[in-house]
């Protein structure tokens, strides 16, 4: 065979199982471009002020940070075809400083663009079919959903057709771009959660109700931040015609009612809070009286067009093996966390793991970008998607070509056999990239793998997720980690306050305050205070989580306070 | 010198005043919520056109009583964040089935004019001096994603083929 036909092979066409833009669509974005390309244009020409070029820019993703602009793409419910990951791989090289860094909200973050550059940036997006609307500002972001989406045995249906529904409504809603404050969309069709839709502004679950008939849970009012809370249920079976008509509903109480006078009670959590479930409930369903027979009604054929764009690829007819038996440690362990169970016989989802002990966790170079496109293309039908957890995945990989796909990988620093261990941190860029944080983030998480850097250790405690945040905005999602890590502020050091018992899955919680926060050279040796007393009183099979549940924060706090500090 | 607005797509004078600044008694007024509510019986009296304008705090439900006498409903717009008014309008056409002038006011430029319009605002005034390349705004976009109010903008809703007009 050629080199280079090998691309296509049993992969039909590029990103077959993805929706593809309309003439509409690319229309829009392109009208985008321009439009963007203005606003640049007159605040460099000095027509526009600072403060009236912020609000523009933020809606199309551009803030200014500590050292330059960052621009934040998005990647609609995590999926990316491989053409489009290549095109992020080259936009870094060129306009960046050669990586990217992949969010828990499934975008694409650049550390290094030029103001003047990024209508440049934008235009080479919407060649791909890609954008950076609505990745920041006061309106509605990104969707995002399950990375497993399509491919998970335990879904009850695949949820990518309505992300994209919503996508379409969301995107320049004429009413919604002036929010109070953001608002975070996560939608899930398994009982398990991997979106963290409990802590979105509103998270929409697929459900059947006991006819059997397919509609959505609502939740809203979840988020992070400040102020963390978990979504409270709107409804419990909203027909499946009307999610749009209620989402509408929704925001538009949520716009009207919403305080504005105070950024940190702006979120649509206050409001809910404010008003209590009941009351709010009811304004929304007045509310939606109003617009359930509006246009926004989705009609059967709308609903089974889009479900094209997300068929199963073409998979070859195969059964389950065990493609691990008899090869190395190395493979096995990789084998064992960085895969995951797929619905057709044969084949596997594959993580690829961005926690690289020295590199910052997230971090993808332009070359790793380019190499995992090939790879896609050669294995997993020419899609790679994005986690809630910062890494990216093979949703369609043969289980036989598992080791083939891992030899490269771990050539190319891209199979850390880590997935779901302490080491898979979350995290956000902090002190080292972000104007906000009161704290470094990235050095942390390097102190946590030098102190962590035994994998028999990792993997004989499990199932372990540390979420790092570098300040209140919490965009490392630190409350809902088994292990949670705040950087503070504490007369211009920086200190770290530690939380236990988050979790963000379908049994969502916050977790609770150990004790006065620690310096940080003392994170990592508190971290392994933690995990002894979880180690001396777990319970076989028992998670950090559920030791944490069972026994509450004391013994640990006890621990933690009585060792003396780390030198 | 009249003030310059943008109504239906065209640069105007403005013919309406505000109470606080009409010392000749203008013909077409616009009142606060408080003028209107406290001397409603009397205004209408008057025979002449009436406006109100809502600030971003203010319910649409106010309005609703008497909302066939009014010619005109103006929405103040107090910032560069300030987005209540975009559901105002909505409500106020869409529900209340309001077929007056529509203005925004305010905080209003160039770059938020398409979604105005798209939510029902028919006049702006704006606070940029180019009237023309605000009026150019209210084309940036040819198509759009969501049925809303402007009648003829051909929207999409995840389906393929040729787009249908909002009101057709």
């Amino acid at each position: 065979m050629l080199s280079g036909d090998w691309r296509m092979e049993g992969c039909g066409t590029y990103g077959d199982a993805m929706y593809r833009y309309d003439l509409t669509d690319k229309t829009l974005v392109s009208e985008r471009v321009a439009q963007f390309r203005d606003q640049t244009r007159r605040f460099l020409a000095g027509e526009l002020s600072e403060d009236e070029f912020r609000h523009l820019r933020l809606r199309n993703g551009l803030y200014i940070q500590r050292h330059a602009p960052m621009l934040r793409v998005a990647i609609p419910y995590g999926l990316l075809s491989s053409r489009q990951l290549r095109a992020l791989g080259s936009i870094a090289r060129r306009y960046d400083r050669g990586y990217g860094h992949f969010t828990t909200r499934q975008n694409i973050q650049y550390n290094w663009p030029k103001l003047e550059e990024v209508p440049d940036i934008l235009a080479e997006l919407a060649d791909v079919e890609m954008h950076a609307i609505q990745t920041s500002g006061n309106c509605i972001r990104n969707t995002t959903s399950d990375h497993l989406a399509g491919v998970t045995p335990d879904e009850l249906e695949d949820p990518r057709p309505w992300c994209e529904l919503i996508r379409q409504w969301s995107t320049f809603h004429p009413e919604f771009t002036y929010l109070p404050r953001k608002f975070k969309i996560a939608v899930t069709g398994a009982p398990q959660d991997r979106a963290a839709s409990q802590v979105h502004d509103v998270g929409v679950h697929l459900v059947r109700n006991l006819n059997g008939e397919l509609g959505f849970e609502i939740l809203a009012g979840g988020g992070l931040g400040r102020t963390p809370i978990i979504g409270q249920v709107v409804r419990d079976f909203l027909p499946r015609e009307h999610l749009l008509s209620y989402l509408e509903a929704i925001l538009r109480v949520y716009n009207l009612e919403g305080r504005r006078d105070n950024i940190h009670k702006a979120r649509i959590k206050i409001l809910l809070r404010s008003l209590g479930i009941e009351e709010f409930r009811r304004r929304v369903e007045d509310e939606w009286e109003f617009t359930r027979d509006s246009g926004l009604r989705v009609d059967d054929a709308q609903i089974a067009r889009l479900r094209g764009f997300f068929n199963p690829p073409a998979y070859r007819n195969l059964v389950n093996t065990e493609p691990a038996a008899g090869k190395s440690t190395a493979f096995r362990a990789w084998y064992r966390y960085n895969t995951t169970a797929h619905k057709v016989p044969g084949y596997r989802a594959v993580y690829i793991s961005l926690k690289k002990p020295d590199v910052a966790p997230g971090d993808v170079t332009d070359s790793q970008m380019e190499l995992l496109a090939d790879l896609a293309e050669r294995y997993s039908f020419a899609e790679v998607r994005v986690t809630h957890t910062q890494n990216l995945l093979f949703a369609d990989v043969e289980q036989e070509q598992t080791f083939d796909l891992w030899q490269t990988l771990e050539k190319a620093g891209l199979a850390t056999p880590n997935i779901g261990t302490l080491t898979d941190m979350i995290c956000c860029p902090g002190l080292d990239f972000c104007s906000l944080a009161n704290a470094g983030s990235i050095d942390v998480a390097k102190l946590i793998n030098d102190r962590f850097d035994d994998y028999d250790y990792l993997y004989d405690l499990g199932e372990l997720e540390i979420k790092m945040s570098g300040c209140m905005n919490a965009c490392g999602h630190h409350h809902v980690g088994h292990i949670g890590i705040l950087g503070v502020d504490k007369s211009g050091e920086e200190w770290y306050q530690i939380t236990i018992g988050g979790a963000a899955g379908a049994d969502a919680s916050l977790g609770s305050v150990i004790g006065p926060s620690v310096a940080k050279t003392e994170v990592a040796e508190t971290i392994a205070n933690l995990l002894e007393v979880y180690v001396e009183q777990r319970r076989p099979d028992e998670r950090f989580l559920d030791t944490v549940r069972r026994l509450g924060v004391k013994p640990f706090k006890e621990r933690v306070y009585a060792a003396p500090a780390a030198a | 010198m009249p003030r310059r607005l943008l109504r239906d797509g065209r640069i105007v004078d403005d013919d309406w005043s505000y109470l606080a600044e009409s010392a000749d008694g203008a013909a077409a007024l616009i009142l606060t919520v408080a003028e209107w509510q406290t001397e409603r019986a009397a205004w209408m009296a008057r025979g002449a056109r009436l406006g109100v304008v809502l600030q971003p705090a203010d319910k649409v439900e106010l309005l609703a009583p008497e909302i066939s006498r009014l010619d005109l409903i103006a929405a103040q717009f107090s910032g560069p964040s300030e987005g209540r008014g975009y559901s105002q309008a909505r409500v106020l056409r869409e529900q209340w089935q309001f077929g007056g002038e529509l203005r925004a006011t305010g905080f209003v430029r160039r770059d938020q004019l398409f979604f105005m319009a798209r939510c029902g605002f028919n006049s702006f005034e704006l606070a940029d001096t180019d009237l023309e390349a605000a009026a150019a705004a209210l084309s940036t976009f040819s198509q759009a994603y969501q049925p809303s109010n402007d009648g003829g903008l051909p929207f999409k809703l995840q389906h393929g083929g040729p787009n249908i007009p909002a009101n057709a």
